[in-house]
């Protein structure tokens, strides 16, 4: 592979052999980035394919049936699949250890076992999509999903196996953090990506039990009927949606926290300012994982839950506003006359946070029980959830891949083509999804593969934003892939970052540090610190020698 | 590694401390079953849930050494309970309240409905 002169995590050992038993995180980071890749993809081409259908009214591609298992497979996919894992599992793997200064995580075997749990997890997915692949969306309601001759089962047994490597790899972190910080790191001088992954690890080991319990309910449910559901046997069915969400909704936080993280990082470093209000954004995000367990049924508003309840939970989600609106203002105010500079990471640090802006604030609208009536499960829900999600979480994703590439790889992208790609995927994103907010509001429900013709233009932009979304994927795929054989000999630390990661060799060697690394300033100590050519120096010592002003 | 110490150094209880909690446990054991025959209506479960609950914080303090454990170990345990408790209330704020405003919420959907003639 690459030809790096010196030894390295790459090419130390060699085989295939060696990568499927590694302990080594950062190669375990890559093998889950390698697998979240291919649902990435897999998932894009079920939404093409979903877009193509909504390209015109009528039955163009697709009968009804198939285009209820195609949503339902996209989403699945894309949450199961990629986005929980995306951050915390792929890049996270890589650099939490590195972050702190360790030599891996805390339990490399839990590692390795969380991936190949994601492995079988995902076998059972895919199983399904052969075996009269799930129509019920990616939520599993009762009673359609008790009821459906689909492949119920080995979806959510697949979502329930895969749970469990989400729980391995929170409490592998959680235990990481702990214990294996570098001499000198005290909590708060952890990186804010260090604390991201921290409240999401929490999340996922608080959370996504439950999920277990009622994917198996469920299960239990439709193969004898023990009537937890079903309210001819005396259950409730409005009760399966508490259980999911008291899950899913928490979920959402595993995915958007550690995106978070990610943007704490990149406007640090590219506005080579000291971030501001660097409690407030750790606390914030444990306030984030803290409130997402009390809002779940802002889902709940239309399903016939008690209106005390709906009440209860719409006062509850405006609370979840504030510590987000903490974060954005602490980045807006790191960046404030910080010295910026454009490269790729921070463009998506900036798509970030014009596209979350919107996401957060539908969600708050959504939060409100006048507007939410009208507005569930209509193409307006649609665009929130992709504005945060896609908008956030996947940009996010991005920029965190973009800034470590150099130091994963040992090598440079095209930063021509990395802009051209972002460009269209800014653009693309905006014109596919802005588009259904004008669709929900004016009445366009979810999930239908059919419409009236009023509705016919905006779904054909958002059709067409579709396509310039997967022309921007393709790019980037091509210059990422290209620059892992033929791209320049990346520096050890291509963007002058302070934290740890960049202190050792781009790409690391096996054990990560030549010696244990000490903490001798703080993450984001810009106003006194400068990396000049690779080397970390002191602004006074420059100022001294040279008396010119940095 | 102070906390390591701690949490893996053996707390020898004494022989006569077990007995008190298991003939405490005894007692509650008996308690239950008296008041089981008394009628308090409504307040039934609530009375059985708290004996209860006395009992199970018993065992799991002194059987299972949670008291003197690394501290921690309560911590996890107790915020699992917490959650329960989270959770089984905000769901009680709907299912205790359902036909509050709106009758037809009472019921989630009618047995009588036609998607349940299998
Ligand atoms: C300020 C923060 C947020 C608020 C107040 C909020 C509020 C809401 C509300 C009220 C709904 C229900 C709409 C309906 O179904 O009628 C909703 C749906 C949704 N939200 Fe958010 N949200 C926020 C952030 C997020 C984030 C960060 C994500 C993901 C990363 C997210 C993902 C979703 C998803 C997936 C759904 C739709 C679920 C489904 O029915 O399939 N939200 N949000
Ligand atoms: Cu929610």
């Amino acid at each position: 592979m690459s030809v790096a002169t010196t030894a390295n995590y790459l090419n130390e050992e060699k085989g295939l052999k060696s990568w499927l038993f590694t302990l080594d995180h950062k190669r375990i980071g890559m093998m889950y980035l390698f697998a979240v890749m291919i649902a990435f993809f897999l998932g894009g081409v079920f939404a093409i394919l979903i877009r193509l259908e909504l390209l015109n009214p009528g039955q163009d591609f697709f009968t009804a049936d198939t285009y209820n298992q195609l949503f339902t497979l996209h989403g699945a996919v894309m949450i199961f699949l990629f986005i929980i894992p995306a951050i915390p599992a792929a890049l996270g793997n890589f650099v939490l250890p590195l972050m702190l200064g360790a030599k891996d995580v805390a339990f490399p075997r839990l590692n390795l076992a969380s991936f190949y749990i994601y492995v079988v997890g995902a076998l059972f997915a895919l199983y399904s999509i052969v075996a009269g692949a799930v129509d019920t969306g990616w939520t599993f309601y009762t009673p359609y999903s008790t009821t459906t001759s689909t492949s119920v089962i080995s979806m959510t047994l697949g979502a329930f196996i895969l749970g469990f490597s989400s729980i391995f790899t929170g409490v592998n972190f959680i235990a990481t953090i702990h214990k294996l910080r570098a001499p000198g790191m005290t909590w708060f001088k952890m990186p804010l990506m260090v604390w991201a992954l921290y409240a999401t690890s929490i999340i996922q080991v608080l959370a996504t039990p439950v999920l277990g319990i009622t994917l198996l309910l469920l299960i239990i449910e439709r193969t004898i009927g023990i009537g937890i559901f079903d309210p001819a046997m005396g259950g409730d069915p409005v009760l399966f949606q508490h259980f999911f969400w008291f899950y899913s909704h928490p979920a959402v936080y595993i995915m958007i926290l550690p995106g978070m993280g990610i943007i704490s990082e990149l406007v640090t470093t590219f506005s080579k300012k000291k971030i501001f209000g660097y409690k407030l954004i750790a606390y914030s995000s444990l306030g984030i994982a803290l409130i997402s367990f009390l809002v779940w049924g802002h889902h709940m508003f239309t399903s016939g839950q008690s209106e005390f309840s709906s009440m209860v939970f719409s006062f509850l989600t405006f609370f979840v506003g504030i510590p987000s609106g903490i974060k954005m203002f602490n980045w807006l105010a790191t960046m404030y006359k910080g010295r910026i500079t454009f490269e790729a990471p921070m463009l998506y640090t900036i798509a970030f946070m014009f596209l979350f802006a919107i996401g957060g604030l539908t969600g708050i609208m959504l939060g409100a029980i006048s507007i939410d009536i009208h507005m569930h499960d209509t193409y307006f829900v649609v665009a929130h959830f992709h504005y945060t999600m896609m908008g956030g979480t996947v940009i996010a994703f991005l920029g965190g891949m973009h800034y470590w590439w150099p130091k994963i790889w040992g090598r440079m992208y095209s930063e021509k083509w990395a802009r051209v790609a972002w460009a269209l995927i800014f653009v693309g994103f905006n014109v596919t999804f802005f588009t259904q907010f004008f669709l929900g509001s004016q009445g366009m429900p979810r999930r239908y593969y059919n419409y009236l013709d009023q509705y016919q233009p905006l779904h054909m932009y958002s059709t067409y934003g579709s396509w310039m979304l997967g022309v921007g994927f393709l790019i980037m795929a091509y210059y990422l892939i290209y620059s892992i054989y033929k791209g320049p000999k990346a520096p050890n630390n291509p963007w002058g970052g302070l934290t740890m990661e960049w202190q050792t060799t781009s790409p690391p060697i096996q054990h990560n540090f030549e010696e244990q690394p000490v903490l001798e300033h703080e993450p984001y100590d810009y106003d006194t610190r400068m990396v000049v050519n690779d080397q970390l120096i002191k602004k006074e010592d420059v100022k001294e020698k040279e008396n010119i002003n940095v | 590694m102070e906390q390591q110490n701690t949490a893996t150094a053996h707390h020898v209880l004494p022989l006569s401390l077990y007995f008190t909690v298991a003939g405490v446990l005894f007692v509650l054991t008996g308690i239950t079953v008296a008041i089981s025959f008394v009628h308090f209506g409504e307040f039934n479960i609530i009375v059985a849930m708290l004996i209860a609950t006395v009992k199970a914080s018993l065992v799991a303090l002194y059987f299972m050494h949670l008291k003197y454990d690394n501290k921690l170990f309560m911590a996890v345990f107790l915020s699992s309970l917490i959650f329960l408790g989270l959770f089984l209330t905000l769901t009680m704020t709907d299912t205790m309240h359902r036909g509050d405003i709106d009758p037809i919420k009472e019921h989630p959907i009618k047995k009588e409905a036609v998607f349940y003639n299998k």
